[in-house]
């Protein structure tokens, strides 16, 4: 192979990246990130043990009580960040633990499929101890003996870092029987995915753990009370996880105060901004920052791009506006407006292209990773397909809109199993709520003279 | 097993497909992470087809076997998830990121640029095998968008006019 060959591979191979530097970052305003190194190496365990590693899990495998770790997380209400929100430390004290209980599962959701986000991937990549050690106090609250990183295929690199990690990890008596001598077991292995979505979903999960097809489960029982081969199990998101040593060495009302007087929502937050914005990209920065700074941090839209729309977490929140950018993104605000803060990675839109066209693009995206179990999702989201590219090529026909309102309605909470089908109704509901004009000009016929074709089913 | 009980796994025919020793052992090994068996079920599905790049119908019952669980449930899994093949595939797949990060800024281009080059859409493989063509989910690289993978590596942003160059990388 010629060098020009392999060197323009490499110029094009991709690279996670933070886009603060370190002297930005400080051990008490950036619990996540402030061991990262600008030159983007992996920080390894010597490295990870010079910056304070392992000193959460020494404290608590010292102290002994796994309750007091689960009334921290609890006080210090850390938000599931993989998007849902829920309070971790309440998620732990539901987890069935005591008498004749088994010891169960603490699960990592390592999958990071949501479009638009692309955080999880940095924290593994570069700073795999800070995953591991968060793993370990939450196998110590919970009483897990075993734990797995569910990791999609796709993660080839975080797959390499996170082996080796766990190596050193073990090696260094930080994994395995009777941790550093402390009487408490556990260890860890990486489980790698093979595509689908619904994956990230935390029942499917553990159905596909089990080698199963990824179809949700019914909650209740929740995992924590049967989970994995019927164990208690815990799923927590990666960035919630590396949440948890700074929690525990720096105590609940720290971790409250890094998002200020911004959000009832404490600690800091990995946002991140992609589409056409000048510098698409990722920051650690205290809860509650608004859209605006996250925009101004990626130096603006791209060339003379207006914004016209964005998505707050991924594409199953629900779009906003301009006017939504002084909003401080944490759960409850963005949820107020009538999306969710998801992953809090951010989409622009741009006001030249077509929401109905966006709208087609994210709506196949859900059709294709619609697991099948539910009614609504599996036949509805490509009939929604079906309707958006007949009103992009103009023409749609009269009552098209109105029937996405209801297919979109047919999949709100609680009328299918798991979120997906709610996920593919926020951002179509949104869309026709701002820019129904845009939809009404793709309607070209009246009713009943378009869409002789059957509904693309298992094609889109 | 008791070599007199027949097993619903020896009656169905692995059509002389047989797992390769260290791909059983690798298998094995997996399987140990595991409350029960089956849960290497999508591993081992990836350790066959590492080797024959495919998943060949054979080695349903071959792996079913080894995991001890019927080939109705290997072949429900494998059918399920988008990156087990079950039919052959190119040298290289390369797979193309159509979610909403690159779909804003130029997959429609790349796509396009990649359906030109490649003479192939979704689901096909070039004449010379070298290339299969599929789509992903968020590849997670929307800071790099329009990303792409092929094989193992991520690529992002990318240009149609990168690609004459990036695609030679794989013979």
């Amino acid at each position: 192979m010629s060098q020009t060959m392999s060197s323009q591979r490499d110029s094009l191979r991709y690279r996670s990246r933070l886009l603060q530097p370190e002297a930005e970052r400080h051990p008490d305003t950036h619990p996540l990130t402030w061991r990262l190194r600008d030159d983007g190496e992996v920080v390894w365990l010597e490295e990870y043990l010079r910056k304070d590693g392992y000193q959460a899990v020494r404290q608590a495998l010292d102290e002994g009580d796994p309750q007091s770790v689960i009334a921290n997380m609890k006080e210090a209400n850390v938000r599931g960040r993989g998007g849902a929100g829920f309070s971790a430390g309440l998620k732990w004290s539901l987890t069935l633990q005591g008498g004749d209980m088994p010891r169960g599962y603490l699960i990592c959701n390592a999958d990071e499929m949501e479009p638009g986000t692309f955080k999880d991937r940095l924290l593994m990549e570069q700073q795999p101890h800070l995953l591991i050690e968060g793993m370990i106090l939450g196998a110590l609250a919970n009483n897990c003996f075993y734990g797995y990183i569910f990791l999609r295929g796709e993660y080839v690199e975080s797959s390499r870092v996170l082996n080796r990690a766990l190596e050193e990890a073990r090696k260094a008596g930080w994994l395995g029987a009777d941790i550093n001598g402390s009487g408490f077991d556990f260890d860890i292995v990486v489980h790698t995915g093979a595509g689908r979505y619904i994956c990230g979903e935390e029942t499917a999960l553990i159905n596909s753990l089990e080698g199963k097809r990824a179809n949700p489960r019914a909650k209740p029982p929740f995992p924590g009370q049967s989970g994995a081969w019927g164990k208690p199990s815990v799923v927590n998101n990666v960035e919630t996880l590396c949440n948890v040593p700074a929690v525990i060495l720096n105590g609940a009302d720290w971790y409250q105060a890094l998002s200020g007087d911004r959000t009832n929502d404490g600690g800091s937050k990995l946002y991140g901004i992609s589409g056409p914005v000048e510098k698409p990209g990722l920051w650690e920065l205290p809860m509650g920052t608004t859209g605006g700074e996250i925009l101004d941090r990626a130096g603006g839209m791209r060339g003379s791009s207006q914004l016209k729309a964005w998505l707050p977490g991924g594409a199953s929140t629900g779009f906003l506006l301009p006017e939504h950018l002084d909003l401080p993104l944490d759960f409850d605000t963005v949820g107020k407006e009538g999306s969710r803060l998801g992953t809090g990675l951010l989409t622009v839109v741009p006001k030249e292209r077509s929401m109905v066209a966006l709208m087609r693009n994210l709506e196949e995206f859900f059709a294709r990773e619609s697991c099948g179990w539910c009614t609504p999702c599996r036949d509805g989201l490509p009939w929604t397909v079906k309707l958006l590219l007949a009103l992009e090529q103009g023409e749609g026909e009269e009552g098209d809109i109105e029937l996405l309102d209801k297919l979109a309605a047919d999949c709100g909470p609680g009328l299918t199993f798991c979120a997906h089908a709610p996920g593919a109704a926020m951002p179509l509901q949104t869309a026709l709520k701002h820019f129904r004009y845009e939809f009404e000009q793709g309607v070209s016929k009246p009713r009943g003279k378009a869409h002789q074709d059957p509904i693309p089913v298992g094609e889109v | 097993m008791m070599a007199n009980t027949p097993q619903i796994t020896d009656l169905i025919a692995s059509d002389g497909f047989e797992i390769h020793p260290a791909d059983e052992t690798a298998i094995l090994e997996e399987m140990a992470h595991y409350e029960r068996p089956q849960a290497a079920c999508i591993e081992a599905l990836k350790i066959v087809q590492r080797r024959h790049g495919w998943v060949p119908d054979g080695a349903i019952a071959a792996i079913a076997r080894v995991l001890g669980v019927g080939p109705g449930e290997v072949e429900g899994v494998a059918t399920f998830y988008s990156l087990i093949f079950r039919q052959p595939v190119g040298r290289h797949v390369l797979l193309v990121c159509d979610s909403s990060a690159c779909f804003l800024t130029g997959f429609d281009e790349l796509k396009q640029a990649l359906v030109n080059q490649l003479g192939i859409d979704y689901g096909q493989t070039t004449g010379d095998g070298r290339f299969t063509l599929l789509p992903v989910c968020c590849l997670g690289a929307c800071d790099g968008a329009p990303a792409l993978m092929i094989d193992d590596d991520t690529y992002g942003p990318v240009s149609p006019d990168d690609l004459p160059g990036l695609l030679e990388g794989y013979p």
